[in-house]
């Protein structure tokens, strides 16, 4: 119990000293996974809209393979990446393996079918309320596709807080194909990992903490971003 | 219209008017019911059409069909030299969660008004849907009746030719109800055709040039609105003014 209660004293003592390991560590974490989403999130916004707009063949083969590709394991995404990226693999020579490159990559795989999918659910219930004014105001399917992404502003705010949600908490992929390396690809959620299984706590509840106040500060950020106004305006 | 005397054209009575809307034999089944069945309707390309009828007659679908939303199982729309494009408002009008300005300049967008000419449309917009001091206001938090206002303005932003309306007054008030007769008299007077639905018979009454009597996906009666209503022709037409229930 002393134990317990140490680590959590000097968890705190780490993140009041701005420990530069630990911020090292928080800094690659937050690039990584920011841009991760970002790039996410410039692919499956218009993807998942157009699913929902359009009309081809083979449209529902691919919202169910996005739709399964929400379940993904990680380790299997690492796992397929690491053969790829590896010396023997076909994109050998792109020398991604072990770089942050590659952990952004995993986790672009990761979180781009949460985008699509769920954009493409939002846009779809947009689409049925607004599509035949939309369609009697002539729009040509880009104005349709802009005109509801912008509608559903507030429910793809919250679309890409679930993505980097799973970003952030992912470690199977990174571990897989960033290596773990410290300074290089160490992030939190390896740390975590690794500091753990060596016993050492409180490196590993520091991190912990921080990957917390992280997702608490993502959430309170996305409702004050929110229109106050909303209940009022937005019926 | 200004038409001058001496350039009033010569023409031969027999001749069809080749401004007109003409629907020929619309057809529309869906599940086995004959939703419309066979509407045939020549519609002037002047002055204020009531479309009337029973819920259900078919009303709605129809406008939707002119606006070419749904496609018939069969017949043909055509629009004379008249019409160059329909605008529709919808029975429940559908706004943007963004303000009444917003609004207004998606639809002048959309219609291809040029950016700079788009400040001044929408100022008479707004005036003409007397929405100036709300301008500013989410759409989606104005009354009933100033939804409707707008929805009618914003159906003016592509400067139609044809103006179709459904039901625009339905629950409103009698101050709103004489706030859109208005704008419709007044978007009528500025050349506008209007095909309007409504079940306010008084309101027809004052706003009518001719009325499309729908019955049963059909037109049952096609007349000029003073003698529509002093004496229907048609028998469903006699039933729906006298208030007996139709089916
Ligand atoms: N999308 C649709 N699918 C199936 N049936 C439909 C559809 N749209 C309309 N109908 C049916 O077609 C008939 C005519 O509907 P419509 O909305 O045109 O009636 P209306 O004359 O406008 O009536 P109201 O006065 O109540 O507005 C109704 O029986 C309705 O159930
Ligand atoms: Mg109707």
């Amino acid at each position: 119990m002393q134990d317990f209660f140490d680590a959590f004293q000097q968890a705190f003592a780490l993140i009041a000293s701005g420990d530069p390991e630990l911020i090292g560590i928080v800094l690659l974490s937050l690039r990584v996974s920011l841009t991760a989403l970002i790039l996410a999130c410039i692919i499956g916004f218009p993807i998942g809209a157009l699913l929902a707009v359009s009309n081809f063949p083979g449209r529902r083969a691919i919202i169910l393979f996005f739709n399964a590709a929400m379940g993904l394991p990680p380790v299997v995404v690492g796992l397929t990446l690491y053969l790829l990226f590896s010396q023997a693999g076909p994109l050998a020579v792109l020398e991604l393996l072990y770089t942050p490159t590659a952990m952004i990559i995993a986790q672009i795989v990761l979180i781009t079918p949460i985008i699509i999918s769920l954009t493409r659910g939002t846009i779809a219930g947009l689409l049925a309320e607004h599509g035949e004014t939309l369609r009697a105001m002539r729009a040509t399917r880009p104005q349709m596709v802009m005109t509801l992404l912008r509608e559903a502003h507030p429910a793809l705010l919250t679309t890409a807080v679930v993505g980097l949600g799973r970003a952030f908490a992912e470690v199977g992929a990174v571990m897989i194909v960033g290596g773990n390396i410290n300074h290089v690809t160490r992030v939190m959620t390896t740390s975590i990992a690794l500091e753990t299984s060596r016993g050492e706590l409180a490196m590993a509840l520091a991190l912990g903490i921080i990957l917390l106040i992280i997702a608490l500060f993502t959430n309170a950020a996305v409702y004050a971003l929110a229109p106050r106004s909303r209940e009022l305006a937005h019926v | 219209m200004s038409e001058s005397a001496e350039v009033v054209p010569i023409r031969p009575s027999i001749r069809l008017d080749t401004d007109a809307l003409t629907l020929t034999d619309i057809r529309l089944s869906h599940e086995g019911r004959n939703l419309l069945d066979g509407v045939i309707a020549e519609i002037s390309s002047n002055g204020i059409t009531t479309l009337i009828g029973p819920n259900g007659a078919g009303k709605s679908l129809l406008l939707r069909v002119i606006m070419d939303l749904v496609k018939p199982t069969s017949g043909v729309v055509e629009f004379g030299d008249g019409f160059e494009h329909p605008a529709l408002v919808f029975q429940r009008p559908i706004l943007l969660r963004r303000s009444v300005r917003a609004n207004l300049n998606h639809a002048l967008k959309l219609a291809k008004v040029p950016k700079a000419d788009r400040s001044g449309r929408l100022a008479e917009l707004l005036v003409a849907a007397d929405l100036t001091r709300l301008a500013e206001n989410p759409a989606r938090a104005l009354s009933g009746g100033e939804q409707q206002r707008l929805s009618i303005v914003r159906a003016l932003a592509s400067n139609p030719s044809l103006l179709l309306l459904d039901e625009p007054t339905a629950s409103l008030d009698p101050s709103a109800t004489k706030a859109i007769e208005d704008l419709i008299r007044n978007t009528s007077a500025a050349g506008v055709k209007i095909i309007l639905v409504t079940h306010n018979r008084a309101q027809a009454k004052r706003l009518a040039d001719d009325v499309l009597f729908l019955h049963q996906g059909k037109i049952a009666e096609h007349t000029l609105a003073e003698k529509f209503f002093q004496a229907p022709q048609s028998d469903a037409a006699k039933g729906y003014l006298a208030g007996d229930l139709l089916l």
